[in-house]
């Protein structure tokens, strides 16, 4: 899960790391009242969940509140790679003498937490990985002690030139850590971590992503979710307990397994079709999940035909085919539906289906090929 | 021959009493499976399927002599009962679990490897010996005993390769699912490992998936180390970047974890690449024959 700068900054401060003064605006005239509160130069930011704002005209310097109005007017008129701007962050414009970089992230690789700091702050770390891997220092924190103040201060002397900016940046790190682990993220990342003319450290930007397993267990997290993040289709499906991901082709998939659904969705592809989206029903399926499925499908215009495939394991095949029989009675089915069910119970799920009148497919790739077919014949 | 487990491998069930842990206890002794008993705290005197409920792992370990142990405890106490099977003198977990926070794994799996105590999943479906033993979720029926070995991130994509490896005559040793987390125990290589060394096989099935790099990494081991023919599969070639695919370890991040680069790696290996599930026996097949 995302989260934006202004929560970001606002976790950082919560655990004791400097941030420039700044709050989050809705309005240009939130923006201007904010920036009359600091009383000097502001920068005003765009608030989306994606990368390359700065690029796109989201990030502007205003030098009085009536300047910081009208470029908060500007921003929040602005679509960000499809994403409407709907906060600005108002924050304190520092003059940075020098710009540093430190995150805290996961190493799947290594099975490890690693830090990660750069003296070259201020650009893009995986662009630096690539251009200039020599710039980047790079440890793994113990996973049975945590991150230390010996081993962070260690680290922090290996990036910073001077004394006083690597005791601040052991500080930081410390406490980044702490967040990291506290809360479950998987990133926390400040860049640039700025270097002002009296030699303090602040975080001038951060980014903190969570582990979507861990956002469950809390729930201070879980509020500063962000639905726009993900499509109306996603949210649904997640308050349906399903897993989701919206493409933008027109083939509707429901699978049962993570694996499965992406190779169907590859199949479809392979075949000449396009999936409309990523849907796993899960492991103990009922005939209600099926039935939600279908409902987030079926309201899903761009749709020409529907596959469903299911390789019963825990899921019962008879359950698929009873969500299916439900669906039929209280959505509006008229697409085209393909159906290929196999494994546990199915002879029981085919007699529920073949009562109804439908037949379903006993190999992917023949229930594949028909779907597209399908799908393309309404063109 | 297989790898891992056998007929003769003794196992009990953490959260035996559970929805899940009751169910496949049943399917797993049905199977034939040495369940021979289940843990789960203060329910301890009980039966479950006719085996028996201990109050621990220690005291279930010190009455059957299980080895193994798999894990069908909610998340939030699965990594808990880990740590309690290892220190309880289990030498394999299997956890089926999922959901677990990755950071609880970060922590969970460097204290078993310091134990030397291995480690499956978690978020996986387990691992079978077709004929001998299988712990774990997968429905039993749709295995044959032969000598290909499996390895896998997915649960159902798995059935449905074995389904196909089946009703094509290819029997499997041992099929193994390492889970769809982006930290799990037991690896590719270490498996590929295994199998390169047991009589009992002669050719393996890799399954991958977008997120990460594991699939690059076994491809080298295979170009560099292995024998064996190798056969491989790769999931969300047509996933987009940036969004985690149902399993939390299948995410394209920061450009890296694709299916085009794990595709360009094993072929670079020499590993042949299925485009669909059902081409993987004839793959098989070629290798086999063109190593004879």
């Amino acid at each position: 899960m995302k989260i934006h700068e202004y929560q970001a900054r606002a976790l950082l401060a919560e655990y004791g790391i400097p941030v420039p003064p700044g709050k989050v605006a809705r309005t240009p005239e939130e923006a201007r009242s904010i920036a009359s509160e600091i009383g000097s130069q502001v920068v005003v930011k765009a608030q989306v969940l994606v990368g390359g704002r700065g690029k796109a005209g989201g990030v502007k310097l205003a030098n009085s509140p009536a300047e910081a109005e009208s470029r908060a007017r500007e921003i929040l008129a602005l679509t960000i790679k499809e994403l409407p701007v709907e906060k600005v962050l108002v924050a304190k414009s520092v003059e940075i003498k020098k710009e540093y970089y430190l995150s805290v992230t996961l190493d799947r690789a290594r099975k490890r937490v690693v830090l990660i700091g750069s003296a070259s702050g201020g650009v893009d770390i995986e662009e630096l990985a690539v251009v200039d891997p020599g710039k980047i220092v790079i440890a793994e924190v113990d996973p049975l002690k945590g991150l230390t103040p010996g081993p962070a201060a260690e680290f922090s002397d290996r990036v910073f030139p001077t004394k006083r900016a690597s005791e601040q940046g052991a500080d930081a790190l410390v406490k980044m850590y702490r967040l990291f682990v506290e809360k479950d993220c998987s990133l926390v990342e400040i860049n640039p971590y700025a270097e002002l003319p009296d030699g303090s450290l602040v975080a001038a930007d951060a980014k903190i992503n969570f582990d979507d397993n861990g956002v469950p267990m809390h729930p201070e997290i879980e509020r500063l979710r962000n639905d726009e993040e993900y499509s109306r289709d996603e949210i649904e499906a997640r308050t349906a307990g399903l897993s989701f991901v919206s493409l933008d082709g027109d083939v509707g998939c429901i699978v049962n397994g993570a694996g499965l659904a992406m190779a169907t969705m590859d199949l479809i592809k392979l075949f000449g079709g396009s999936p409309a989206n990523f849907l796993d029903v899960g492991g103990s399926s009922n005939p209600e999940k099926v039935l939600n499925a279908l409902r987030i499908i079926t309201g899903n215009r761009k749709i020409k035909a529907i596959l469903i495939n299911i390789f019963g394991g825990i899921t019962r095949c008879d359950d698929i085919a009873n969500g299916i029989v439900m669906a039929r009675k209280k959505l509006d089915m008229r697409l085209p539906l393909v159906i290929r069910l196999v494994g546990t119970n199915e002879k029981e799920g085919r007699a529920i289906l073949e009562r109804e009148g439908l037949g379903a497919a006993e190999r992917l790739s023949d229930a594949v090929k028909m779907v597209v077919a399908r799908s393309k014949e309404g063109r | 021959m297989s790898i891992l487990i056998d007929e003769t491998t003794g196992v009990i069930v953490q959260g035996i009493t559970g929805r899940d842990g009751s169910f496949h206890t049943a399917a797993m002794i049905e199977y034939g499976t040495r369940i021979l008993g289940g843990v789960t705290p203060g329910k301890g005197g009980q039966q479950v399927s006719g085996v028996p409920v201990f109050d621990s792992v220690k005291e279930a370990v010190a009455k059957t002599g299980a080895t193994a142990s798999v894990v069908f405890v909610p998340p939030k106490f699965a990594t808990s009962a880990i740590r309690e099977a290892a220190e309880g003198g289990i030498r394999f977990v299997i956890c089926i679990t999922e959901g677990i926070p990755v950071l609880q794994m970060v922590a969970t799996t460097a204290e078993l490897a310091e134990r030397g105590v291995r480690l499956l999943g978690p978020n996986c479906p387990g691992l079978i010996s077709p004929g001998k033993s299988k712990i774990g979720i997968m429905p039993g029926r749709i295995h044959k005993p032969g000598r290909i070995g499996l390895i896998s991130r997915s649960g159902t994509l798995t059935y449905e390769v074995v389904y196909n490896l089946t009703e094509a005559g290819l029997g499997q040793s041992t099929c193994v699912g390492i889970g769809g987390d982006p930290i799990v125990g037991t690896g590719y290589i270490d498996l590929l490992d295994l199998f390169e060394k047991d009589h009992g096989t002669d050719a393996v099935v890799l399954i991958g998936e977008i997120g990460g790099d594991d699939e690059e990494k076994a491809a080298e081991y295979i170009r560099t180390k292995m024998s064996k023919p190798v056969v491989s599969f790769i999931s969300g070639r047509t996933a987009p970047p940036g969004k985690r695919m149902g399993h939390a370890g299948a995410i394209i991040a920061g450009g890296r974890g694709t299916a085009e680069a794990k595709v360009g790696a094993f072929r670079e290996a020499g590993v042949p690449v299925a485009d669909k599930p059902d081409e993987i026996p004839a793959l098989l097949r070629d290798k086999l024959a063109a190593k004879r």
